[in-house]
């Protein structure tokens, strides 16, 4: 099976009034393996989401081989060899991968033998570097493994055309490098293209043959990732938008303690403790960066430090107070946060983007007056923190759900740092975010630290910690394993506690 | 009576109410277990039982064939199912509300065309003797097996297959798990959806075939007891599993058995505490099998 090479011409897509894509036109070359970018809200999910028929597009054409083909349906593209990884997993979390496998698979016989299959598979993971665990239930893999099984479908399927929304969003640098590695390696013998996602232009810089870049649903250019180098591909990207400054971190000494967590244990939703014996303190005017690998408890941490978890045992203390998430103990801490995964965790994902701004503060004035919400008010306070915080969306109206990741990203931190918070809880923040947003939001970090507040940073991406953090904390097992400076701090010495579990 | 005989008459009556009054929890638990695998609750089944029953005690008056009584409530109640399917396809429709409508309208359409079917008998659906041996007559009377069980048992292995090893069972439950997945692979969501609550109806039907033409064997209006909405508590203890819908059902119907046979043997008492003691295994249930492992990802209320 050769690689196939696809263009498409003038493609337009509209949501409403509001413009997704407009003439876009590109190609990718046989076996080559070509970038998308463009900052958050360009429009590349959507025109992808187009090309394997998730959705239609308004008008234009796609090229499959230089021939025209209707794609109206998923179908129609499995039928091309076509294939795409979502942004979201898309295996049904509640049967397991071998069942998620086999059920991808064409010409599938009405009576299923499932020897014959596991054998099939089986026979297919020898050749694959990649490795998941066949019979567990989708919904009980971590993230990277979820994001491999979700390769491993489309290369059980033959793809000779592949799509890839963010792939490595969900996973180590090491297991970027693997899978990207393997993609790679199946272009250069001329079985697969690839067209790929990605806001990280070490991998771009890596992996890629060529570029795309979209700006506000619009083609912007094309070209060699050698050629263009990553100057140029950033200046395609922002237009004439100013890049913002490195954050400046200013001199101080750590004031009062804020937040102090001490032996605490919280249990995971069987019932497990998923963190134990927890203590540490973070200072007003500090960072503390949390590094660790996912699923080591982080989660189960921040959602107890807001309120969305019981806390099994230990303390939790906010200004020497006790402390267990109330609205009214939130509002007294002056606390901000941004859990992970923030359409699920912080935004009701029906509601308009403007109620959804509007969550911290809907009950008091001047959004409600005596008992009244006012609607006006709400709206126009939405406009305002829109504006302020660039959240890219169809209006204040529009349900939040219909932002893309990045933007739904950028409304809750409108929400949290509307006003000046004390205290600021932050999980990943940056997760998906284009360089410029990142950037963004990297500076309100350090400008909270720099005006008094204390934040704890969540992270995996060792970058980012060692980046912003006054002071290293490592999480594994569920427990604080190694503390340190990002000036005396060694990657490797991190990444041995990190993997100590 | 000497009053040993009467105590050991007990766990036999118990025994044959789980036979006899499982067998319609068993079919409708089986039909909301099949829906709710394909994503969605199913309150309506309650009406296609007594459609069913209606349908089938109908059928068999008029034809003079408890079978023929038999094809009508599956048909009757496999419409009904049907329905409900194909109305929940509307965008913006709750199944949960969908669910509650048709459990009306399916009990008043039975009402309305059942009247003329009250006074009349017909005939009944055949039982398996299998304590012809025995000279007691209640040991006779709790072996007599309606010919519905070991159909019931049948649908249940069928079903279990079907799931497990057929294209279409995977299928329903990717598109029960997860909507947006069944819509990458572009499974045909409609089409499997209706096939479920079609068949997921006319097994209500044949449930509801079982109490009027078998127990207690006639057509009123107060016929049913509910069963249709218990099915869905069934379900939830049956962890959505086919075979231990088979025991939820027994447990069900045992349970409403114990009431009268402690009455039989003279335990007056708290007879209708006993009575009650299905509604009341239902909310225990409810309350106490909190686990939800197994629940279709796209259910509304196991979210
Ligand atoms: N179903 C929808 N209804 C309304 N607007 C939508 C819908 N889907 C996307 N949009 C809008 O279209 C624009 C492009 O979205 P898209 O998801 O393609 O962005 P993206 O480039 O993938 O961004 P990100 O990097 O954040 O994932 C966004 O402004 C988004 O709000
Ligand atoms: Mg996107």
């Amino acid at each position: 099976m050769a690689a196939l090479e696809l263009e498409v011409v003038d493609l337009g897509k509209r949501f409403g009034d509001f413009v997704a894509l407009q003439g876009v036109s590109t190609k990718v070359a046989a076996g080559s393996f070509h970038a998308l970018l463009g900052e958050n809200g360009a429009g590349k999910s959507t025109l992808v989401k187009c090309i394997v028929g998730y959705q239609m597009p308004d008008e234009g054409a796609i090229l499959v081989d230089r021939r025209e083909r209707e794609i109206r349906h998923p179908a129609d593209a499995d039928a091309l060899g076509l294939g795409m990884v979502y942004q979201h997993f898309t295996l049904a979390p509640g049967l397991s991968v071998l069942e998620n496998l086999v059920l991808a698979r064409p010409r599938l016989p009405a009576v299923l033998d499932w020897a014959a299959e596991r054998a099939r598979l089986e026979a297919f993971l020898d050749t694959a570097p990649l490795h998941v665990p066949l019979d567990a239930p989708v919904a009980t893999l971590a993230a990277g493994q979820k994001q491999k099984a979700e390769i491993l479908k489309q290369l059980y399927l033959d793809r000779r055309f592949l799509i890839l929304d963010e792939p490595t969003s969900v996973l180590t640098p090491q297991e970027a490098d693997e899978v990207l590695g393997l993609l790679h390696g199946l272009t250069r013998a001329g079985r697969l293209s690839v067209l790929m996602i990605s806001h990280k232009f070490r991998e771009v810089e890596a992996f890629c043959d060529e570029v795309t870049v979209l700006r506000r649903g619009r083609y912007v250019g094309r070209g060699g990732v050698a050629e263009l180098g990553r100057e140029r591909m950033a200046a395609l990207m922002m237009g004439s938008e100013a890049l913002p400054e490195p954050p400046a971190r200013a001199a101080r000494v750590p004031g009062v303690t804020r937040l102090r967590v001490a032996d605490l244990a919280v249990h995971d939703d069987k019932g497990v403790a998923a963190v134990a014996g927890m203590g540490f303190d973070v200072r007003a005017g500090e960072i503390v960066g949390l590094a660790g690998v996912s699923g080591n408890g982080q989660r189960e941490l921040v959602e107890a430090l807001l309120g969305q978890r019981a806390v099994a045992a230990g303390v939790l203390e906010v200004d020497g107070a006790a402390y267990r998430g109330s609205r009214a103990e939130i509002d007294r801490a002056g606390l901000a946060s941004l859990p992970e995964e923030p359409l699920k965790n912080a935004c009701v994902p029906q509601m308009s983007v403007a109620d959804n701004l509007a969550l911290r503060s809907f009950d008091r004035p001047p959004q409600t007056r005596l008992g009244w919400l006012r609607r006006g008010t709400i709206r126009a306070r939405g406009r305002e923190l829109i504006a302020a915080f660039q959240v890219r969306t169809p209006g204040p109206d529009a349900p939040i759900a219909a932002l893309s990741g990045g933007n739904v990203q950028r409304a809750v931190l409108a929400r949290e740092l509307a006003q000046p918070r004390a205290l600021l809880i932050v999980a990943n923040p940056v997760f998906g975010l284009d360089f410029a947003s990142a950037a963004a939001i990297h500076q309100r970090l350090m400008a909270a630290r720099n005006a008094g507040a204390a934040v704890l940073l969540v992270s995996e991406d060792l970058d980012e910690i060692l980046a912003l953090a006054d002071r290293v904390l490592v999480i594994s097992g569920g427990r604080i394993v190694h503390e340190t400076t990002p000036a005396a701090a060694d990657r490797h010495t991190l990444g041995r506690h990190m993997a100590a579990h | 009576m000497s009053a040993d005989v009467d105590l050991w008459a007990v766990p036999l009556a118990v025994f044959a109410g789980a036979i006899r009054a499982g067998s319609p929890f068993l079919f409708v638990s089986l039909g909301e277990c099949l829906t709710e695998r394909g994503g969605r609750i199913n309150l309506g089944l309650e009406g296609a039982l007594v459609m069913g029953a209606m349908s089938a005690y109908g059928g068999a008056v008029l034809s003079g064939s408890p079978w023929l009584g038999l094809l009508a409530a599956i048909v009757a109640g496999g419409l009904l199912g049907l329905l409900h399917g194909l109305i929940c396809s509307l965008p913006r429709v709750n199944d949960i509300a969908v669910g509650i409508g048709l459990m009306l309208l399916g009990i008043g359409l039975a009402f309305f065309l059942g009247k003329p079917f009250i006074q009349p008998r017909a005939p009944g659906l055949p039982a398996f003797e299998l304590g012809a041996w025995s000279s007691n007559p209640l040991v006779r009377e709790a072996l007599r097996i309606n010919v519905l069980f070991p159909l019931g048992l049948a649908a249940c292995a069928l079903m279990h297959l079907a799931l497990t090893r057929t294209r279409w069972g995977l299928a329903l439950r990717c598109v029960g798990d997860s909507q947006d997945t069944a819509r990458a692979l572009g499974l045909p969501i409609l089409r499997l959806r209706l096939s479920a609550t079609a068949l997921g109806g006319a097994l209500a039907g044949i449930g509801g075939a079982s109490l009027s033409l078998f127990y207690p064997g006639s057509w009123n209006e107060g016929l049913s007891s509910g069963q249709g909405l218990m099915a869905v508590a069934l379900v939830v203890f049956a962890r959505w599993q086919p075979w231990r819908c088979l025991y939820a059902a027994l447990l069900f119907g045992g349970a409403g058995a114990l009431g009268p046979a402690l009455q039989a043997a003279g335990v007056t008492g708290a007879y209708h505490l006993f009575n009650a003691a299905p509604y009341v295994l239902t909310l225990a249930l409810m309350a106490f099998a909190s686990e939800r492992t197994g629940a279709p990802g796209e259910l509304r209320l196991s979210r």
